[in-house]
């Protein structure tokens, strides 16, 4: 590992270059770890949902805990309509949280601190939520840049601001997650770098500190994929109950 | 690549060098945990809670019932109790009853004899004392006359000793017998 905090970031070929036409889609360690966080998902879903026992196990505790948690945050904020969204969100919410918190885990990469990651998905949510809107509610979706009992000189502006502040959603959930991601674990890095440059001596001070960073990263890692997830179910909310 | 991300400012999420290949991994990744999640993993624990749901609530129902059931049978219970103390309650109150009747009825008949007993001999002494004065006459009579042969050994008409007799006895009684 090199010492530039940026280096833990970099995303290098494992296995041969593989193309598609122009493509290259060759296997990288990103690609790994969006695969040990999917095995690992499916791995503890499955064993949680494998038996039915009245009192349940540990594991099996821990997925209908997750479920009840997601089930009950999407009906909070988008309510019942949601319910065909539901395995989206929860596959969503579960991704983020597992990519996130694999990066924690020294010398791994963390798939969510890369923008183009972060933002397919965002555009992915940002298309599919648009699409529901359309169909659902046709041309009146646009209703959804009006608001109401806004005075009329100030609705052609307003107008605007709905209009791009909606264009910007799936620019701000995707920075908003990738910014964090990369903050964090490069703070760590050059606090880690601080303790090894100032020695036995004085390197007690970074190391403390990167040990209570480590602690406030592992809280930011949950709470940017509840923001992801909860932020989906509030423009799916949009699409399904127009308000306005 | 550690030189290209040096060059470019050091942010390798800005080198589009594996964008391609991020986007293919993250979307075949992405489906295949949506895709079982989905259709396999998420039906089942949905499955499993609504099962468990309604068994506790069929629990809770059984529970219930057979609150009910013993509620009833503590009621029955309990009117059984107070039947049975109003049936000793009765029992007793009759038999008090019956045993003050036989006491009446055998001071009734007690009362009776005594006061046939009583009257029986009150008559007794009613002749006893009718009888008493002549017995004592004839006493009298008896005595005097021997008594007056012994004095003056002549016979004496016992006929008219008992007239002196009767004379005295008529004036006398009434100190004697108190009549």
């Amino acid at each position: 590992m090199a010492a530039n905090p940026m280096s833990q970031f970099d995303v290098y070929r494992i296995g041969p270059e593989i193309k598609v036409g122009t493509f290259d889609i060759s296997f990288t360690n990103a690609s790994l770890f969006m695969i040990i966080s999917t095995f690992t998902i499916l791995l503890i879903f499955n064993l949680g949902s494998k038996k039915n026992k009245l009192l349940p196990n540990k594991i099996q505790l821990l997925a209908e805990l997750s479920y009840t948690f997601v089930s009950k945050m999407i009906n909070d904020t988008a309510g019942s309509k949601a319910k065909p969204y539901f395995a989206f969100i929860f596959s969503l919410f579960m991704f983020v949280l597992f990519c996130n918190m694999f990066g924690m885990i020294p010398y791994t990469f963390t798939v969510t601190s890369h923008i183009i990651v972060t933002f397919v998905l965002a555009s992915f949510i940002f298309i599919g939520v648009t699409v529901i809107g359309f169909i659902k509610h046709g041309f009146g979706y646009l209703k959804l840049f009006v608001p109401s009992g806004v005075p009329a000189v100030l609705l052609p502006l307003i107008v605007v601001i709905e209009i791009i502040s909606y264009l910007s959603r799936p620019i701000s959930l995707s920075v908003r997650l990738f910014a964090n991601m990369m903050a964090g674990h490069t703070m760590m890095k050059v606090f880690g770098g601080f303790v090894i440059s100032l020695g036995i001596v004085g390197g007690w001070l970074p190391l403390s500190f990167s040990v209570a960073l480590t602690g406030l990263e592992i809280l930011v890692a949950f709470l940017q994929a509840y923001v992801f997830a909860i932020l989906t179910c509030i423009y799916l909310n949009d699409a399904l109950n127009l308000h306005h | 690549m550690e030189a290209f991300a040096a060059e470019s400012g050091g942010m390798p999420q800005l080198n589009p060098e594996f964008w391609v290949s991020q986007i293919f991994w993250l979307t075949l990744t992405f489906g295949i945990l949506y895709v079982v999640l989905s259709k396999l993993i998420l039906p089942k624990i949905s499955n499993n809670l609504e099962s468990r749901k309604s068994q506790i609530l069929e629990n809770i129902e059984a529970a219930e019932k057979q609150r009910e059931d013993s509620e009833a049978k503590l009621l029955e219970y309990e009117e059984i109790i107070s039947k049975s103390k109003l049936e000793a309650k009765n029992i007793f109150n009759q038999a008090r009853e019956k045993a003050l009747k036989d006491i009446n009825t055998k001071k009734e008949m007690l009362d009776n004899q005594i006061n046939e007993e009583i009257n029986k001999v009150e008559r007794e002494i009613g002749i006893l004392r009718e009888s008493a004065p002549d017995k004592i006459n004839t006493i009298a009579i008896e005595t005097s006359s021997e008594l007056i042969q012994k004095l003056i050994g002549a016979e004496v008409n016992n006929s008219s000793i008992s007239a002196i007799v009767d004379d005295l006895s008529k004036r006398n009684g009434d100190k004697y017998y108190g009549n």
